[in-house]
């Protein structure tokens, strides 16, 4: 149920569905039904649509369509990524570097490879959520096969220097993967002049639908798959094709690159609208991630003295969706471990809210949030003992 | 993932602040999860005259803060120090097994405030 007062700004979490590909994806959950892998006419017809929305896919990137590997979320492509490029390369190798600040699918992937006798590396990020690219030059070894590193951060959007360890990288020998699931659609991604073997996409989070997510693996990439069948997808990733996820994903993937200038001065303009009128409202709080190198419309911020699963609540009872880092909406009951990561001290990882917006929120929505918060901050304030200002 | 009542106690919490020149008060910290809880009471015949909270913490904490104080409120200081978790929790319809924690926090933050106030009283 949409609910027309609501203000949506947690898009980094997911995303509302193009109209545009609401209509595209129908046909295939209608008369579209057949198994592309079937040589007949029904099924034909449905692998021209799957070619198509491989090359929208390899566009938006700058890849080629054969490059593409469409899975099951952005999880499976990075648990793909990792496990398939470990198990593919053990003989030359066992050490994996990665970063402390991750996606689970990520993380979780390699403490799993780690229990399967292979050593990684976690590197640490600056205050501002750069990743330690001379720490990555000194933790480089002649066992090293993967380097990953997210393209930017999903909770406090820092961009990574991507660029730059890919040049570091060229020649070595070494692949070297990103997570670009925040970074698409919001930041052009050109990997003609990258130097990048594998690259993780996911299509609700450039609002197409959700279960479906693709993989980017460079020609020539040594890679087992993970989920062994019949073979589709290369024979890297069998199961039959979701052809309407696919689709949809194609269509996400098109729209984003046709209006990426557009949209990324949209989110640019209302995230510096946000961040500039709650800095202007509140006192007492911090910036999270990096000043000015962040995805377009990421606003983090920790409000000092009042705990951030209560300033989320309060502004659901406005009708205003967001989210937090705070220890209190996780599942281990600890707070962010990126905000960790970053050195924060704990009363302001209690006290994170992230703002992610996206393409359809508009100014009237950040006026009204602007107008809303400086009385919750307040209300919580006055509850806080450790605020001791009025 | 609230029942009602939590979010009606989030929203519109009771007795809170400080009383100024209280009797007793009890200071508590989660240092797991970085709620911290103070509660300040006034006695008068042995009975809580009254009560106030000031807690940093999220919505359960917040609840079980408020509700504390108003299961307290003009009871005996024997009677109060004999309200559980499980009387808080159940007031409150209920709180979600992760946040149980937090019904353990107001009743050790209550106890705390009436200890306080006995060692006063006795020196």
């Amino acid at each position: 149920m949409t609910d027309k007062k609501t203000i949506y700004l947690d898009n980094s979490a997911t995303t509302q569905v193009h109209p545009e590909i609401k209509d595209t994806i129908l046909p295939y959950l209608e008369d579209l039904y057949g198994n592309p892998s079937s040589i007949h006419a029904k099924g034909q017809e449905v692998k021209k649509t799957i070619d198509n929305a491989r090359k929208q896919v390899a566009d938006l990137i700058g890849a080629k369509e054969t490059e593409i590997i469409f899975t099951g979320s952005g999880t499976e492509a990075n648990n793909l990524a990792l496990k398939g490029i470990a198990s593919k390369n053990k003989n030359k190798g066992n050490h994996i570097i990665t970063t402390r600040i991750e996606h689970k699918s990520i993380l979780n992937s390699a403490r799993w490879l780690e229990t399967e006798g292979f050593k990684v590396t976690y590197l640490n990020v600056d205050e501002n959520g750069t990743v330690d690219i001379n720490q990555l030059k000194e933790e480089i070894r002649p066992e090293t096969i993967l380097v990953s590193v997210m393209f930017a951060n999903n909770e406090m959007g820092t961009i990574q220097p991507i660029k730059e360890i890919g040049e570091f990288l060229k020649g070595k020998g070494i692949y070297f993967h990103t997570d670009a699931v925040q970074a698409a659609g919001k930041i052009k991604i050109n990997l003609k002049e990258l130097n990048i073997d594998l690259l993780t996409l996911s299509g609700h989070k450039i609002h197409g639908p959700k279960g479906i997510g693709a993989l980017y693996i460079r020609k020539g990439t040594e890679i087992d798959p993970m989920i062994h069948g019949g073979g589709q997808e290369k024979n890297i990733r069998s199961g039959t094709e979701n052809v309407p996820g696919i689709v949809g994903l194609g269509k996400a993937a098109e729209i984003a690159n046709k209006n990426l200038e557009s949209n990324i001065e949209h989110l640019t303009n209302l995230g510096k609208k946000l961040e500039k009128g709650i800095f202007k409202e509140i006192p007492d709080l911090i910036l999270n991630g990096h000043p000015d190198n962040r995805i377009p419309g990421n606003v983090n911020i920790s409000f000092k003295y009042v705990e951030g699963e209560s300033i989320m609540l309060m502004l659901d009872c406005e009708g205003i969706c967001v989210s937090t880092g705070s220890a209190c909406t996780s599942k281990s009951l600890k707070p962010s471990y990126v905000l960790d990561a970053m050195g924060k001290e704990i009363v302001f990882m209690h006290g994170s809210i992230r703002f992610s917006i996206g393409t359809f929120n508009t100014e009237e929505e950040i006026d009204t949030v602007i107008k809303t918060l400086p009385t919750i901050i307040k209300k919580l304030r006055a509850l806080s003992p450790i605020y001791n200002k009025d | 993932m609230y029942s009602e009542k939590v979010m009606e106690n989030f929203k519109h919490p009771k007795n809170q602040g400080e009383i100024k020149d209280a009797d007793g008060i009890g200071e508590v910290g989660n240092p797991v999860c970085g709620d911290i809880m103070k509660i300040t009471i006034k006695v008068k015949d042995d009975k809580i005259e009254d009560i106030k909270f000031k807690t940093f913490g999220c919505a359960a904490a917040i609840a079980t803060s408020s509700m504390i104080t108003e299961l307290a409120k003009g009871k005996t200081l024997e009677e109060a120090k004999n309200i559980t978790r499980k009387d808080v929790s159940d007031s409150l319809d209920g709180l979600p097994p992760i946040k149980e924690h937090c019904s353990n926090l107001a009743s050790e933050g209550l106890n705390k405030a009436i200890d306080d106030y006995k060692m006063k009283k006795k020196e």
